[in-house]
C-alpha cells in the first residue's frame, strides 16, 4: 500500500525530478559483447545452429571418408535413410512446439501400416481405399492423444507413453506378430510401395519418399509460418494461458496439432512400407526416441514456442549423416551411438543458453 | 449525471461455496471517463472486474452494454462484445512478435487466392496497422515491431498490450493494476498512455492499489467494500486518505455520491 498520509496537492512530488531524466522508454542501441550479439542472433534464428552443425559435419566427413562420403550416390542415401524418421520428426515438432511430446509416433506409424497392409492383402480391399482407412485411422489415434491432453487434462509425456503401449499392443495383435512380405504386396497392392520408386540421376538415387518428406517439411513449414493456426500453435506452446486470455481457443488448437501428427505419422507410413519393402510389426521400435532426438538437435525447444519445424529436417539429417560418416570411416557402430548421444546434450544445452537471452 | 451509462451492472451476486464476493453489487462507467476501482484485498474488486470482462459468471444480477443486457459465458464472449481486458498478466506471448501479438485470434490474412484457399496471412498490412496503432499511442519508440516481446522492457510490454486492447474498436477497456509491477519512469509512461487512450474518447475502468496514480488519472472513484460498492467519490473533492477511510472500513463516507 502506497503511503495516503499527505492528499494530492499538500503532498511532496517525488516524480518531480522525473522531468529531467531521459524521457525515451528504452533503446535498442546498447553495444553487445560479440558472444552476446551471437545469442542474440540465435535467439532470432534459432535453426541456425542446427544448419551449420549439418554443413560443418558434411565437410569433415567429407575430408576423413574422401569421396566415398562425397559422392552423389552416399548423400542421396543419407536422405533416403532418413526419410521415415524426418517425417515422424516433423509430426513430433508439431507436438513439441506447444510444449508437449509423442512418444506414440512411431506407434501410430507402425500401426497404421498393418493396417493398410491387412485390410489390402487379407481382404482385398482396394489400396487407395485401404490407404484413407489408414490416414483417418491416424488422424483418430492423434485425436486420442489430444483429446487425454486437453480433456482429461493428463500430461502429454504419461498419455502418449500409454499409448504408445496400446498402439504397439494393437499392432501385434493384428498383424499376428506376422510381417506381410515383399513379394504379397508386389503380387496384391504394389500401391502400397509407390513411396520405394526411385529417380536415378547420375549416381544419385532420389526415392519417391524422400521428396515426400521434403513435401510434408515445407507444407507444415507453410502452415505454421504463414498462418493463423500456425501462430497459435506457437503462442499456445509458449504461454498457454496467455493464449487463452488473448482469444486463442487453446484446446481446439492442441487437438488439431494432436490430430495431424497422427495424419503426417498415418502418411510416413505409406512412405515407410516403400522403404522397408515388406509391412514388419516390429520396425521402427525406436522410431518414438530417434524421432525426438531429430527434434532436439534441430533446436526447437523442448518447453514450446521456439524453434523452426525445418530445424527436425536439419537435425535428421545430422543424424543421418554422423551415422554414414563414421560407419564410412570404419568406426564401430557404438561409437555412432556415443556421438548421437552428445549431440542431444549440447543441443539442448544449445537451448538454454539462446532462450536465457536478455534484451 | 444526465448522460447514460455505457456499462451497468445492477445487483450482481457471486457466491464461491459459502464465500460471498459480491454482494447485490452496482456498478456504472460513463462513456468517455476514467472510472477508477479501489478496495481493500478480498473486497470483491477482482470478482466484479471479472464478472464484468467474462472470467467468471455472475449467480445473480444484470449486466448491461449500452443499454443492452448481456452474458458473457467467457472472456472471448466479452470481448466480441467490445470489452477489452488487459490482465496484469497482459496475456502476451512471451517468444512472438509485437505484431503477432497484437493480432492474434483476430489475424488478418491475404486478400487474393493465397489468402483465401491457403489462409495465408497478410504480415504486410498488419505490420502497418500495428505500426500505425502504436504511433497513435506515442509507443514509437519501439522501432522493430517484428521482435519478441521478451525483449522488451515492462512499460513497453504494457503499452503493446494497451494498443493491442485499444486497436480493435472496443467500447471500454479494463486495466488490472497497469502499473503494479514498474518503475517509477516506467509507471509515468502507462498512466500518460491511460490519458491518450482517454483522448480517444473510450472509456477505461482501472483497477490500482497506488492511490496516487488512481487520484492522477480517475474522473471517478468507485470504492469497493465488502463485495460491494461503498460510494464513488470525485477525487477533486476527497483525499487520498479519506479514500482509503473508507475502503477499510475507518471512516463512514459523507457528501459522497450515494451507492
Amino acid at each position: 500500500m502506497t503511503d495516503t498520509g499527505s492528499p494530492p496537492d499538500g503532498g511532496q512530488d517525488y516524480e518531480e525530478s522525473l522531468a529531467k531524466s531521459d524521457r525515451s522508454v528504452a533503446s535498442f542501441a546498447r553495444s553487445h559483447t560479440p558472444i552476446e550479439t551471437l545469442q542474440h542472433v540465435l535467439h532470432g534464428n534459432p535453426t541456425l545452429v542446427p544448419v551449420i552443425v549439418l554443413i560443418v559435419s558434411v565437410g569433415i566427413f567429407g575430408l576423413i571418408a574422401g569421396e566415398r562420403f562425397f559422392s552423389a550416390f552416399n548423400l542421396t542415401l543419407i536422405i533416403q535413410q532418413v526419410s521415415i524418421i524426418g517425417m515422424l520428426a516433423a509430426a513430433q515438432s508439431l507436438v513439441i512446439l506447444t510444449a508437449g511430446i509423442d512418444l506414440s509416433v512411431a506407434a501410430i506409424m507402425v500401426l497404421m501400416s498393418v493396417i493398410a497392409g491387412k485390410l489390402s492383402i487379407e481382404m482385398g480391399v482396394p489400396a487407395p481405399l485401404a490407404l484413407l482407412v489408414a490416414f483417418a485411422g491416424g488422424t483418430a489415434a492423434g485425436l486420442l492423444n489430444g483429446f487425454l491432453v486437453t480433456k482429461a487434462k493428463l500430461p502429454p509425456f504419461i498419455t502418449t507413453l500409454g499409448t504408445w503401449s496400446i498402439f504397439y499392443a494393437l499392432n501385434l495383435w493384428l498383424s499376428g506378430a506376422q510381417s506381410i512380405r515383399s513379394s504379397d504386396l508386389d503380387e496384391q497392392a504394389p500401391f502400397l510401395k509407390f513411396f520405394g520408386n526411385v529417380i536415378e540421376i547420375g549416381g544419385a538415387r532420389i526415392t519417391f519418399g524422400s521428396i515426400l518428406m521434403v513435401l510434408v517439411f515445407v507444407a507444415l513449414w507453410y502452415a505454421l509460418n504463414k498462418t493463423a493456426w500456425g501462430r497459435h500453435v506457437y503462442a499456445v506452446g509458449d504461454d498457454k494461458e496467455a493464449a487463452e486470455l488473448a482469444g486463442i481457443r487453446t484446446d481446439r488448437t492442441l487437438l488439431s496439432v494432436y490430430g495431424l501428427a497422427g495424419l503426417v505419422c498415418a502418411i510416413a507410413a505409406w512412405a515407410s512400407i516403400g522403404r522397408v519393402g515388406s509391412i514388419s510389426p516390429q520396425a521402427f521400435y525406436e522410431g518414438n526416441l530417434q524421432s525426438i532426438t531429430a527434434v532436439v538437435i534441430g533446436g526447437i525447444s523442448l518447453f514450446g514456442g521456439r524453434g523452426s519445424i525445418l530445424g527436425a529436417l536439419f537435425g535428421a539429417l545430422i543424424v543421418g549423416v554422423f551415422q554414414s560418416g563414421l560407419r564410412l570411416a570404419g568406426v564401430d557402430v557404438l561409437w555412432q551411438v556415443f556421438a548421437i548421444g552428445w549431440l542431444i546434450i549440447i543441443a539442448v544445452a544449445i537451448d538454454q543458453w539462446i532462450r536465457k537471452v536478455s534484451a | 449525471m444526465t448522460q447514460k451509462p455505457i456499462l451497468t451492472g445492477r445487483g450482481l451476486v457471486k457466491h464461491y461455496g459459502r464465500v460471498t464476493a459480491l454482494d447485490r453489487c452496482d456498478f456504472d462507467l460513463y462513456p468517455g471517463e476514467v472510472l477508477a476501482v479501489i478496495g481493500d484485498n478480498g473486497a470483491g474488486k477482482s470478482s466484479l472486474i471479472k464478472a464484468l470482462s467474462g472470467a467468471i459468471q455472475i449467480d445473480e444480477g444484470d449486466i448491461e452494454l449500452e443499454g443492452q443486457p448481456v452474458n458473457f459465458a467467457s472472456p472471448l464472449d466479452a470481448r466480441d462484445a467490445g470489452i477489452e481486458t488487459v490482465y496484469q498478466t497482459l496475456a502476451l506471448s512471451p517468444a512472438l512478435s509485437i505484431v503477432d501479438n497484437m493480432f492474434v485470434g483476430r489475424e488478418i490474412r491475404k486478400d487474393n487466392f493465397m489468402g483465401r484457399y491457403l489462409k495465408m496471412l497478410d504480415q504486410k498490412k498488419m505490420e502497418e496497422l500495428a505500426r500505425e496503432k502504436l504511433s497513435d499511442l506515442g509507443l514509437m519508440t519501439i522501432q522493430n515491431i517484428n521482435q519478441a516481446v521478451e525483449t522488451l522492457s515492462g512499460g513497453q510490454r504494457q503499452g503493446v498490450a494497451v494498443a493491442r486492447a485499444a486497436a480493435f474498436g472496443s467500447k471500454v477497456i479494463i486495466m488490472d493494476e497497469p502499473t503494479a509491477a514498474l518503475g517509477v519512469k516506467e509507471s509515468r509512461r502507462v498512466l500518460d498512455l491511460i490519458r491518450d487512450v482517454k483522448a480517444k474518447g473510450m472509456p477505461i475502468v482501472l483497477i490500482s492499489h497506488n492511490m496516487p496514480h488512481v487520484f492522477e488519472v480517475a474522473d471517478r472513484i468507485h470504492v469497493h467494500r465488502l463485495g460491494r460498492r461503498l460510494c464513488v467519490i470525485d477525487p477533486k473533492e476527497h483525499t487520498m486518505n479519506d479514500a482509503v477511510a473508507y475502503m477499510t472500513g475507518a471512516k463512514a463516507p459523507e457528501g459522497a455520491e450515494a451507492a
